[in-house]
């Protein structure tokens, strides 16, 4: 094992307990089911409302540092407020902007680039994106068509999470004539830029095709730092997106027993058949291991340790799982209502499998979770 | 967040560290069991040395770190047993001996029994002079131990036992057990139990080994022919043993848990060492998700563990939830063996030491590993916990609660 820990304090501290429930009851009210559905089946975009309520909160700049206009706490209070966005599936463009475009500035961000985006991040004010993705097929250094060259992009980025209402975007491209990957720094306000919505499996989170055409790029971070820093910031996004997840698939699981204690069938709860027992409990056993997972994510995350990129795939991969199987089990459990448009079981059932692509499926991670374990042993 | 002992933990684990280092033997390797080392054949090797290592721990008073001091305790909280067991896990000490005694069998007495049979049994169990075995299981009561059929009979200030137990680890070589019989079959089964305490000396009981698929014999079957015990060793009221034996149990949890086969490092060290038809088995895309998928769920459970660790530290009790451990790890030990195999392919049957990998330890896992999945909760047992104690689920609709125990349908026996 690549490391040797004597957990003794392998929790959240009071504090950050507390900012658990704050951020609980705030969202009940303005991330409620209600508000959540105006934007599945509304032509918004997000809760432009609920967005500008979480900046007053000051979540946006939990983990971006007082010299960039944010709060300065830390990552753990970041991954204690993604659980929560990730429970009550709040409609906002926050894990586009937070976990990838403010990080990626964060990790390879001039001090011009970060004194342009970061102090607006934090007040709510700037929406970012990731741009990686080309169509139907997994997106690798090699496959990638986007191209930059001489500070302009090219190429058609399709889906790019909140890609329709970000004011600028992080893009992956290809550099020169080779095939070697770097991250670029787009304002979205430039004419090269094209933008069209993109139906997705999860109309809660909007999506966009991209289409540059020698649109203004500054190169993010050295040159030459190209995919490995592009796997940097996909292990920082992967362990606050587990968080999100495990938040979901929490909320899945409460549904689910919820629901099984109130419904009699053949004269009693369908709680007390074992056939429904028995699969609360691996829905639970899921969620544990996960959520154990996850903390351990954060711990590396927030040391900026050596067992990040471990910890994070492991985080990511147990994470995908447990929220796709428990929000796929809440389904089952419910019967036939839980296949209503009307319950709310479809909004977890497709925000899992959503939040388990939006940086690459499980069997990708899976790879790489083995390719790290084989460097650490070697 | 953090992986740090407190001040007082970490002079504790010092403590325990130098203690070990001076009086603990080391592990040749990562499988070496005591029993390995010391067999226990030709006059019983193993046993002798394991009570005079016991005898050393209790007198340096790491026996029984959160028992009451007048026991011969330091009544220290739970997280110093966990780091002890931390740091005792690295050196070869005897294991199988003692837990059930000091697990078990002594703090039901510690709940249950007098100030003078305290004073009488806790010692010497804990100096590993007198050894415990639990007789709770039969043939026709396992998962549903309630339903258990060995009668107590009063006759006097005595109690007549009649009857069968199985599954009694080390009975052949125990010198006092607790016992939980039916003392009135007329009731409901749950309220016609009796729990007591015995000598295993005394007479009419009759031991045999049972012979596992492994080949090997942890566990007795124990016959009971008029064995008489005093009615001062009954624990707990007439009929109230049901409620005794879920005090025992709960305290089994605590103690169980522990992966001791081949694990993820194991088969990753195999992956990575063996080929298959194209190439390195470790370069082949399934073997790959397979390990992967073995990982997150060894992590998640070691972290799990420090989870619990974290809630002892704080002075919490770890509740139900303990239960993930064992659901986890049993049948993942057995899948771990049979993967294993499988790479190694037709070559994969051979349990001969000499010629499979790590000493045929995965070989043995295949036939050991099966037991984990029923022995201390079989993983339905485990699920039905988790829903009912951990997620408020209700119980089963049972046809035996409220019948009289002898009017219950038992089919075919």
């Amino acid at each position: 094992m690549p490391y040797d820990p004597r957990a003794v304090n392998f929790d959240f501290s009071p504090d950050q307990r507390s900012l658990r429930e704050q951020a609980r009851k705030f969202l009940a009210e303005h991330a409620s089911s209600a508000r959540v559905r105006r934007i599945l089946e509304g032509a918004a975009p997000y809760d432009a409302e609920l967005w500008r309520g979480m900046a007053e909160m000051g979540w946006m700049g939990t983990a971006i540092p007082e010299t960039h206009g944010g709060a300065g706490f830390g990552y753990l209070e970041l991954c204690v407020l993604a659980e929560e966005l990730g429970r009550s599936l709040a409609p906002t463009p926050f894990s586009s902007t937070i976990y990838l475009a403010a990080e990626a500035l964060l990790l390879a961000g001039s001090p011009a680039q970060k004194k342009r985006w970061l102090p607006r991040i934090a007040q709510g004010e700037a929406i970012g994106c990731f741009a990686l993705a080309e169509g139907p097929q997994v997106a690798t250094p090699g496959n990638i068509t986007t191209r930059a060259n001489g500070g302009r992009v090219s190429g058609t980025k399709i889906p790019v999470m909140d890609g329709d209402v970000a004011d600028f975007a992080v893009v992956v491209a290809g550099e020169g004539n080779r095939a070697r990957a770097g991250l670029f720094l787009v304002n979205l306000t430039d004419p090269g830029v094209t933008r069209t919505s993109v139906t997705t499996v999860d109309p809660t989170r909007s999506h966009a095709r991209l289409v540059f055409d020698g649109a203004a790029a500054e190169p993010l971070g050295a040159p030459g730092a190209g995919w490995p820093l592009v796997e940097r910031l996909l292990d920082r996004a992967a362990v606050l997106v587990a968080f999100e997840q495990l938040g979901g698939a929490q909320a899945a699981l409460d549904m689910a027993r919820q629901y099984a204690l109130g419904r009699f069938a053949f004269g009693r709860q369908i709680a007390s058949f074992q056939a429904i027992k028995h699969k609360l409990a691996d829905m639970y056993v899921a969620v544990e291991l996960a959520r154990s997972n996850a903390y351990y994510g954060a711990w590396a995350l927030s040391k900026d340790a050596a067992e990040l990129p471990v910890a994070a795939a492991t985080a990511r991969v147990a994470a995908s799982e447990a929220y796709y199987h428990s929000a796929k089990e809440n389904i089952q459990v419910h019967g036939g209502m839980g296949f209503t448009w009307e319950f709310d079981c479809h909004l977890h059932y497709r925000r899992a499998k959503l939040t388990a692509l939006m940086l690459g499926s499980a069997r990708r991670w899976k790879d790489l979770l083995v390719t790290r374990l084989q460097s650490g042993a070697a | 967040m953090d992986f740090d002992d407190t001040r007082e933990e970490a002079a504790f684990r010092a403590e325990a560290r130098r203690w070990l280092g001076a009086h603990a033997e080391t592990k040749s390797g990562a499988f070496e069991t005591w029993q390995s080392r010391y067999p226990d054949r030709d006059g019983y090797d193993g046993f002798e040395r394991a009570k005079a290592f016991q005898h050393k721990k209790a007198d340096a008073g790491f026996a029984a770190l959160h028992w009451p001091a007048e026991s011969g305790g330091r009544a220290l909280p739970p997280i110093y047993q966990v780091i002890y067991a931390q740091e005792e896990s690295k050196y070869l000490v005897p294991r199988g001996y003692f837990e059930i005694g000091l697990g078990m069998c002594i703090p039901t007495l510690f709940t249950y029994g007098t100030d003078a049979q305290k004073r009488r049994y806790a010692p010497a169990a804990l100096c590993g002079d007198e050894v415990w075995c639990q007789l709770f299981s039969e043939p026709g009561a396992g998962s549903d131990l309630a339903g258990l059929r060995t009668r107590a009979q009063r006759e006097g200030d005595e109690w007549v036992i009649n009857g069968q137990k199985i599954w009694t680890s080390g009975a052949h070589w125990a010198d006092w057990a607790i016992l939980v019989a039916r003392s009135d079959p007329k009731t409901a089964k749950h309220k016609g139990l009796t729990f007591f305490f015995l000598s295993m000396k005394s007479p009419g009981i009759e031991t045999r080994r049972i012979k596992q698929i492994s080949g090997a014999s942890h566990f007795n079957e124990v016959y009971f022919t008029d064995v008489r015990i005093p009615d001062g060793q009954r624990l707990g009221a007439v009929g109230a043993g049901w409620g005794v034996a879920i005090t025992t149990l709960m305290n089994e949890r605590l103690a169980s848990g522990e992966l001791r086969g081949p694990d993820f490092e194991e088969i990753f060290g195999l992956a990575c060492s063996v080929s298959l038809e194209d190439g390195p088995a470790i370069a082949n895309a399934a073997v790959r998700e397979r390990l992967a998928d073995l990982y997150v769920k060894t992590q998640g459970v070691r972290l799990t563990r420090f989870r619990t660790m974290t809630a002892l530290s704080r002075g919490e009790t770890p509740g139900p939830e303990n239960s993930i451990g064992k659901l986890v790890n049993a049948p993942k030990a057995q899948e771990i063996a049979s993967f294993a195999m499988d790479l190694l392919d037709m070559g994969g049957v051979i349990m001969d030491k000499d010629t499979a990998p790590l000493r045929a330890a995965f070989q043995e896992s295949l036939l050991t590993s099966p037991g984990g999945r029923i022995a201390a909760g079989t993983d339905e047992i485990l699920r039905n916990i988790i829903a009912e104690r951990v997620l408020g689920l209700p119980q089963d609709m049972r046809v035996d609660r409220d019948l009289p125990f002898d009017q219950l349908p038992t089919g075919a026996r």
